[in-house]
């Protein structure tokens, strides 16, 4: 992955929240925005927004996938840049949507311009904000941190996660084993092949819980995917989006 | 010594397969455990991350390289292979190829065959075309000695028994070996089997091997092995067969070098295997080894559908180290026999549409979350996601669309209801005025969602939206535009 040039920040934001965030876990989407503001920066949300077209795009479905990206390419008309509270989702507007649109040349560079200002929060946040939490101290926590494989392989995502909460004080990141294997999500994956997805989902949970009651991660697919497996076995094991984490702690509320 | 008939699977099984693996928690183990100590070796042989990316720059570029040429090379490496007196012979189908070698055995009045390791000659059911035909054939790679044994197929490329454990292996030479006593010692295991096969090489008629890489300048076959079997099976035997894909050849010795060191250290975690062996042509006059008779067969077998393509031409750029599948977390819950292909993984899954068809390996391109630890580690570079969602949009492809590269069984996984439920999605989700009403409706009557949803709640507990959506709560901060 080639280093990415990050600009200055220029006190305006696009929030993406992505359809799961929008659906499943606004409170997510919410802390984001507040995270953003904290930092000075007046956080802009087109209400047309809807996904970014990915798990048609990951079925085998590239048709309908653009039709739903084309509705989202308009939208983002200043140059400001465009936050997004998911890896895997950011990394399928940065790096995807040049793809998807091939043939359509004006689509093309539309979506090439805006992929060079696609950022996903945590990375907005340190790269970028350049956040400095120094003056957020908290009681000692070990935590968890999980990473969606296409956003840590596409963008980075592992390490500006790593980043944003080495910056918090107090907050201690626990490794666990197999750490970089994949939860098991992958999209559609997780129905069409519930078993395989069920059994990689289960050693996640384990592993994560041997280490941490408590985990992170900037995905909103996988925050749902461990999340829900740990409820179904009654295990206490809590996960939460880094936004709500990071928010809790500045906030002091954790 | 008796060896078990071939238990035949099929890859359109797979999802039931799969739940039979999983359900077996000692496979399980043995493979997690497997795949974790191939993992820690090969991490331990690039500890220079910049040497092994600019390695992997090489490896890459040599296999392009050769596939643009590929046309060209082929011809080359056949003249050369001529000139020095080697038959070669093209094979389009595994059925041709198996009719090749079995000619060949009549002709040479051969009924005993000694085999090297070759998963082209696992592709097309060698054994069992030869013992369909009364020809005895023994493999003489342990790990293979060890499936045939078990009447097994190979579950990885590279380590054919990883699946068995050494008690499994104990108790099966004491089932099948005369006056073998069970032991778990792997040192005794490797002394049985060796003097197993010790007589075989010395009685057989003909030996069969795979090919590593295949030089066009040269006519020069290149194999890596570690167990000396495939030295054997190669020189001692009158007459030699090799088997290979068409995608086996590179242009030069030169070019072979990077690839060779990629190899093992990918595949196994060794620095360079214990043998490595360059065969040019059979024994020449005043040699004191070597065949009297050489064969190489190349096969096709869908390969120039992959080949045709650009895309799904990096395909063909593998070297079987198997990487891919040490690394999948989908291979090492599941592990190869589920696959029900000749090579599982995810080499397999982009490799056996081309060779079985769309039709026959539908589920294999879907069975990955595209995680990408398959592409991370590839010694060159062949983009395994990509490959997956590109096959996934040939699969959903209407059957009769017309496209410049049509593959077989386009169009397998194309349904109906598949159509109903992504037209809906995208009726919903392109639209903002359609996607407000969703939401309002998801939200507003959470309660009435369904506690049972499909695969997911098999595993999970049920998804259930929030009370109000983001856009809900960001317009009554005033804040949606």
């Amino acid at each position: 992955m080639q280093r990415r040039v990050y600009p200055a920040p220029c006190g305006h934001v696009y929030l993406f929240a992505t359809c799961l965030v929008d659906l499943f876990l606004p409170e997510a989407g919410l802390d984001a925005v507040h995270l953003l503001e904290r930092e000075g920066q007046r956080v802009h949300f087109p209400r047309a927004q809807s996904c970014c077209g990915q798990p048609a795009y990951t079925s085998g479905n590239p048709v309908q996938a653009r039709a739903v990206a084309r509705a989202q390419l308009d939208l983002f008309r200043q140059p400001w840049p465009v936050v997004v509270p998911s890896g895997s989702c950011a990394g399928m507007m940065r790096l995807h949507w040049p793809r998807l649109f091939d043939g359509e040349a004006a689509r093309v560079a539309q979506a090439e311009e805006l992929a060079t200002r696609v950022f996903e929060l945590s990375e907005f946040l340190v790269e970028v904000l350049k956040v400095d939490f120094r003056d957020c101290a908290g009681p000692p926590i070990d935590i968890g941190l999980h990473t969606s494989c296409s956003a840590r392989r596409e963008m980075g995502t592992r390490a500006h996660a790593l980043e944003l909460l080495g910056a918090l004080p107090g907050v201690r990141v626990s490794t666990h084993e197999n750490e970089v294997e994949c939860c098991g999500f992958g999209g559609t994956f997780s129905l069409r092949h519930d078993d395989i997805s069920g059994a990689m989902v289960q050693d996640k949970v384990a592993s994560l819980q041997a280490n941490a009651s408590h985990f992170v991660t900037a995905d909103g697919g996988c925050l749902l995917n461990i999340g829900h497996a740990a409820k179904k076995r009654g295990c206490a094991l809590q996960g939460e989006h880094i936004a709500s984490f990071v928010r809790r702690r500045v906030e002091r509320k954790a | 010594m008796k060896t078990q008939p071939l238990h035949f699977v099929s890859p359109t099984q797979f999802r039931s397969r799969v739940g039979e693996a999983l359900g077996d928690a000692r496979l399980r183990e043995n493979f997690r455990g497997a795949m974790r100590f191939l993992r820690d070796k090969r991490a331990a042989q690039f500890p220079d991350a910049e040497e092994l990316e600019a390695l992997r720059d090489i490896g890459a570029e040599v296999r392009r390289h050769a596939l643009s040429r590929l046309p060209e090379l082929l011809e080359t490496f056949e003249s050369r292979l001529q000139q020095l007196g080697v038959h070669v012979h093209w094979a389009d189908t595994p059925d041709e190829a198996c009719r090749i070698v079995l000619d060949i055995a009549r002709d040479a009045g051969a009924s005993r065959v000694i085999k090297g390791k070759s998963m082209v000659s696992e592709e097309v059911e060698l054994n069992h075309a030869l013992q369909a035909q009364g020809i005895d054939c023994i493999e003489s790679d342990m790990g293979e000695f060890i499936v045939q044994l078990a009447g097994e197929r190979p579950s990885h490329i590279v380590m054919p028994a990883i699946h068995k454990t050494r008690q499994d292996i104990g108790e099966l030479f004491e089932r099948t070996l005369p006056d073998t006593p069970y032991t778990d010692d792997v040192d005794a295991l490797i002394r049985t089997g060796r003097r197993a096969l010790r007589q075989r090489f010395m009685d057989a008629d003909i030996g069969v091997s795979g090919v590593n890489f295949a030089i066009a300048e040269t006519g020069t076959l290149w194999l890596v092995e570690n167990e000396g079997n495939g030295r054997m099976s190669t020189t001692v035997p009158r007459i030699h067969i090799a088997m290979m894909g068409i995608e086996k050849v590179v242009a030069t010795l030169e070019h072979a070098v990077p690839l060779a060191s990629l190899l093992p250290r990918s595949a196994t975690g060794q620095p360079v295997t214990t043998y490595f062996n360059l065969l040019t042509g059979p024994r020449r006059a005043g040699e004191q080894d070597g065949p009297q008779q050489m064969h190489v067969v190349l096969l096709d077998n869908g390969r120039s559908q992959a080949y045709a393509d650009e895309q799904l031409r990096a395909t063909l750029q593998c070297i079987r180290c198997g990487a891919c599948m040490n690394h999948c977390p989908v291979y090492a819950r599941v592990g190869g026999h589920a696959y029900g292909t000749t090579y599982p993984g995810p080499i397999g899954q982009i490799l056996s549409p081309h060779l079985l068809g769309l039709d026959a390996s539908r589920d294999l391109p879907t069975a990955s979350t595209l995680c990408g630890a398959c592409a991370e580690v590839c010694p060159v570079r062949i983009p395994i996601p990509d490959l997956l969602l590109r096959l996934r949009n040939e699969a959903q492809r209407a059957p009769d669309a017309v496209t410049a590269h049509p593959l077989r069984g386009q169009g397998a996984a194309h349904s109906a209801g598949a159509r109903l439920v992504w037209g809906f999605w995208r009726g919903i989700f392109a639209s903002p005025a359609r996607y407000r009403i969703f939401r309002w409706c998801a939200t507003r009557l959470r309660r009435f969602t369904p506690q049972r949803q499909m695969g997911w709640t098999r595993h999970r507990a049920p998804l259930v939206p929030a009370r109000r959506s983001l856009h809900d709560l960001l317009r009554a901060r005033g804040q949606a535009e």
